[in-house]
């Protein structure tokens, strides 16, 4: 392929002018490129949604607070919410599945290079068109501005009459185009990760990396489909005369319920399963010891995706669902903890007799082993029905799941990047930036999201603009804000390590961290198609088997 | 009700501190206010609630114990394994795995999680499958944007954001039954204090109970994402004594004062687009698009507890209604001053 042909000159030839370089990442069918295109993008989307995080904490920093009004605070929740699930969380994971999984089971490429390019943009125009709405879209109140109905847009609030002109289509249109940029996506992720494994590396040989996104991409196929669908029915209603979700006319509000949530409930482990994938490749390293129970991760991580399946409705326990309803999903939600719990468990008996090397990655790690554990717990008391309907839809959840999103998704995430960083740019990320990072992000991390629970238990809802003052939750609200600007802070220390770091970063060689995985056998960054000779492996660490032939893993496995 | 006068000094001394930040930080309008109560999920005023709190309790035990076990081993892995120089050059003995230890980590959990499905389940079922005693009250609640319509159809009374029932002796137990629904978007009905939320969907009717114990008024909001005014939909639930309640019901129950003295008022209510949305019984306004005003000065709050039941408050609602409520579907009703005057003077006698 001529494109290909371009992509091999593009890491050959120096010295060419910046409109050559920008038109070769615009038509790039190479999985490393197309990786660090989806991190960039989801960087960028990071930086706007944090921003939008930021009014509303500077909004409810103080009781009865004017510094936007509420339709822009239901906006600055509605983009945030959207903003970060599609066009920050999914992007920066695939990028890291597509930059990684080819180098780490020995391909050349993910299997279907255009596919993958056509998956990216759309998912970019996507987030694109979201973002257009600002200036072409018109919601409840004024003209030409975002939508407003939150991120989970319950019917009938979309409804044209609730929310008339176009906001409401813009956040539908896109988050329509985008989930087919991550069908596409996960369908090269499956492709690639059961077809183009090198000689040796059996299932049972991969790295825990590549089930986990493999599980991770079936999920996407699985879920973001009745999320299409939804969105697909929810414009036939608003402009073909449709009544799925038209309550004035028969429709059913509750139905709508169904379909966002068996979209979003396994969307959570779409985004956490990576980061169980990081968390395994990082933890084993800088323990210096192979992953504890490989097997048992991998049944865990395939009864996590089925049961992550059969959990959507505890999204709904307000709804007036029948008490066996109830029970049922009460009782499917608990279940997930128990592979979760595994999981958890498994990474403890990796560390337990290691020689732990405390590097900003094993940080990250680290923070995310405890925070991933709160996290789950605070969802055990969110699945026992009764209790959730005193904590649904208050501060509590949104503690909860901003304890799932950032205390595991974010720190496992920036832990990731700490340790393939070295491996996309050949520089290593600057330690002491990255300690700084560390904690103050820790600090601001607990500051905003420990106390947030608390309102939620004094009977504060979410997606409040405002409230009385008096009630127990001013000073916490205020603290919160202020744990927020320090995360904000220990973000802008991240974002000025990346950019120091390329220009003047430690040169990483091939493989810093005395690691085992094949992506650490290629340079830094690895050479067009990766491996001048495809590798064979023998075992589940096969740099070990290179470094330790008197004592490899293949004599064990 | 808890008071919560201990921590008046400190919120008090907080908010000094929060308002000159706040205002470096360019943060303008903050307005002080009177203190209300806290209103925790743990302090339950009623048979529902208080389920809920012991099932909390069980709940809060055992994810209390895997968190101290599970946190504990893994600090003390932590610093236990935590690299030594003297190590460095040799690799810690691989160790891949233990079948006893993945199964005792497998049915000690699903132990814990049985346990937790059943004592959740007796509570699912002890609240959501409750008999409705004959001598309980029954109310309709209605969710609008933004405020909520109560209606008692066996005692004729239709009332808004403010809603009474009587106080349940638990020996003689005398619940209210609530049925919910909504008239345009989702809205969800909650008092922390006397039990979880259950929403209020359009074209859905949702059931909930309440019997509380203790008189007193219980704030709550509206809990699920409703429209621009989402968060000044606001609830208050008066539990009255049987007598107070029996007395309030026969006073809602009496058509609308009528008071020659306001009858200018009562005209340009009458003549304008009030009637539209607004109901006085016995007379021809009987708009249903917003609150029931036959006894609006029986309510401690105006556009659903947005405002104190001033006759400041009352005239700024009429006025300008964005000033109290940006958003809220009652418009600026473009009046001069003096039929603005004479319209307050009427409402206030809707005792």
């Amino acid at each position: 392929m001529s494109s290909n042909a371009a992509a091999i000159q593009a890491y050959q030839v120096p010295g060419r002018t910046l409109v050559e370089t920008l038109h070769e990442w615009l038509i790039t069918v190479d999985h490393k490129r197309i990786g660090i295109l989806y991190i960039v993008y989801a960087l960028t989307c990071l930086a706007v949604a944090g921003v939008e995080a930021l009014v509303i904490r500077v909004q409810l920093m103080v009781p009865h607070n004017n510094f936007v009004s509420p339709q822009v605070f239901n906006r600055m929740f509605t983009m945030h919410g959207t903003t970060m699930i599609f066009f920050v969380a999914i992007p920066v994971l695939f990028g890291f599945a597509n930059y990684l999984i080819p180098l780490m089971i020995g391909a050349r490429d993910m299997a279907f290079p255009r596919l993958n390019a056509f998956s990216f943009w759309l998912t970019a125009f996507g987030g694109l068109l979201l973002y257009f709405s600002f200036l072409g879209g018109n919601g409840l109140y004024g003209a030409g501005t975002a939508p407003d109905v939150g991120w989970w847009a319950y019917a009938p609030l979309t409804s044209r009459a609730f929310s008339p002109g176009h906001s409401s289509d813009y956040w539908t249109i896109a988050l329509l185009i985008s989930g087919f940029g991550s069908i596409g996506g996960g369908i090269n992720i499956i492709a690639t990760i059961l077809s183009m494994r090198c000689p040796g590396m059996t299932l049972g040989r991969m790295p825990l990396f590549a089930w986990m996104n493999l599980v991770m991409a079936a999920l996407v196929l699985m879920a973001i489909a009745p999320l299409s669908a939804a969105q697909i029915m929810l414009t036939i209603d608003r402009y073909l005369g449709g009544h799925f979700f038209d309550t004035q006319a028969g429709g059913s509000a509750t139905l709508w319920m169904h379909f966002f949530w068996i979209f979003g409930h396994p969307e959570v482990y779409v985004l956490i399963l990576p980061c169980f994938a990081f968390i395994s490749e990082i933890v084993p390293v800088f323990s210096r010891k192979p992953i504890f129970g490989y097997p048992v991760m991998v049944g865990a991580t395939v009864s996590i995706g089925f049961l992550s399946m059969s959990v959507w409705a505890h999204h709904m326990f307000t709804i007036g669902m029948s008490s066996y309803a109830n029970s049922f999903f009460t009782i499917t939600t608990l279940a997930v903890g128990i592979p979760t719990g595994i999981k958890i468990f498994n990474w403890l008996g990796t560390i337990w007799g290691g020689d732990i090397q405390f590097k900003t990655p094993m940080l990250f790690a680290i923070g995310f082993l405890f925070q991933f554990l709160l996290a789950g717990l605070t969802g055990i008391m969110l699945g026992s029905a009764a209790f959730n309907w005193q904590l649904s839809g208050s501060y509590f959840v949104v503690a909860h799941f901003h304890y799932v999103i950032v205390g595991g998704i974010i720190f496992a995430l920036f832990g990731a990047f700490y340790y393939w960083y070295p491996k996309m740019t050949g520089r290593m990320l600057n330690e002491r930036l990255g300690k700084w990072h560390f904690w103050l992000f820790v600090v601001g991390f607990h500051l905003t999201f420990d106390l947030m629970h608390i309102p939620g238990i004094l009977g504060m809802p979410r997606r409040i603009y405002t409230y009385e003052p008096g009630r127990g939750w001013d000073t916490l609200n205020y603290l919160i804000s202020i744990g927020a600007f320090i995360q904000a802070i220990a973000v802008l220390i991240f974002v000025a390590n990346l950019i120091i770091s390329y220009f003047k970063g430690r040169e990483a060689g091939n493989d810093p961290w005395d690691a085992w995985t094949l992506e650490w056998t290629v340079s830094s960054p690895p050479p067009a198609y990766n491996f001048a000779k495809v590798p064979v492996v023998a075992s589940r660490r096969p740099l070990w088997d290179l470094k330790h032939p008197e004592d490899s893993d293949s004599q064990y496995e | 009700m808890p008071e919560t006068n201990h921590t008046h000094g400190y919120f008090a001394e907080a908010t000094r501190f929060v308002v000159l930040i706040a205002a470096l930080a360019g943060v303008c309008g903050a307005e002080s206010m009177t203190f209300g109560p806290i209103t925790s999920v743990f302090d339950p005023h009623s048979p529902n609630a208080d389920s809920v709190v012991h099932l909390s309790h069980l709940v809060l035990a055992i994810t209390g114990f895997v968190f101290a076990v599970v946190s504990g081993l893994l600090l003390y892995a932590l610093i236990a394994f935590r690299g030594r120089k003297a190590s460095a050059g040799r690799e810690p003995a691989p160790v891949y795995g233990s079948t006893q230890i993945e199964m005792a980590w497998t049915i000690i959990p699903t132990l814990l999680v049985l346990v937790m499905v059943v004592a959740t389940a007796r509570v699912i079922h002890a609240i959501e499958d409750a008999p409705k005693p004959d001598n309980a009250v029954e109310v309709i609640a209605i969710g609008h944007q933004f405020w909520w319509e109560f209606r008692y159809p066996q005692l004729g009374i239709v009332t808004a954001n403010e809603l009474h029932m009587p106080v349940s002796d638990p020996a003689r137990p005398r619940p209210t039954f609530l049925k919910l629904t909504s008239a345009d978007t989702d809205h969800s009905f909650w008092i922390p204090q006397l039990g979880g939320k259950t929403d209020l969907i359009p074209n859905r009717v949702n059931t909930m109970w309440f019997g509380p114990k203790e008189t007193g008024v219980y704030l709550g909001q509206c809990a699920q994402y409703c429209g621009t005014q989402h968060a000044k939909m606001l609830l208050r639930v008066s539990v009255d004594s049987s007598d107070d309640f029996a007395a309030w019901a026969r006073s809602q129950q009496q058509p609308a004062a009528h008071d020659e003295a306001v009858a200018a008022g009562r005209r340009i209510f009458e003549t304008t687009a009030c009637v539209n949305c607004h109901t006085v019984a016995g007379t021809n306004a009987n708009g249903r698009f917003g609150p029931d005003l036959t006894h609006l000065m029986s309510r401690a709050t105006l556009a659903a507890g947005a405002a104190p039941n001033t006759d400041e408050k009352l005239r700024l609602w009429i006025q300008t209604p964005d000033a109290i409520k940006p958003g809220s579907l009652m418009p600026a009703m473009q009046l001069n001053e003096s039929d603005t005057d004479a319209l307050v003077r009427y409402l206030e006698t809707l005792k």
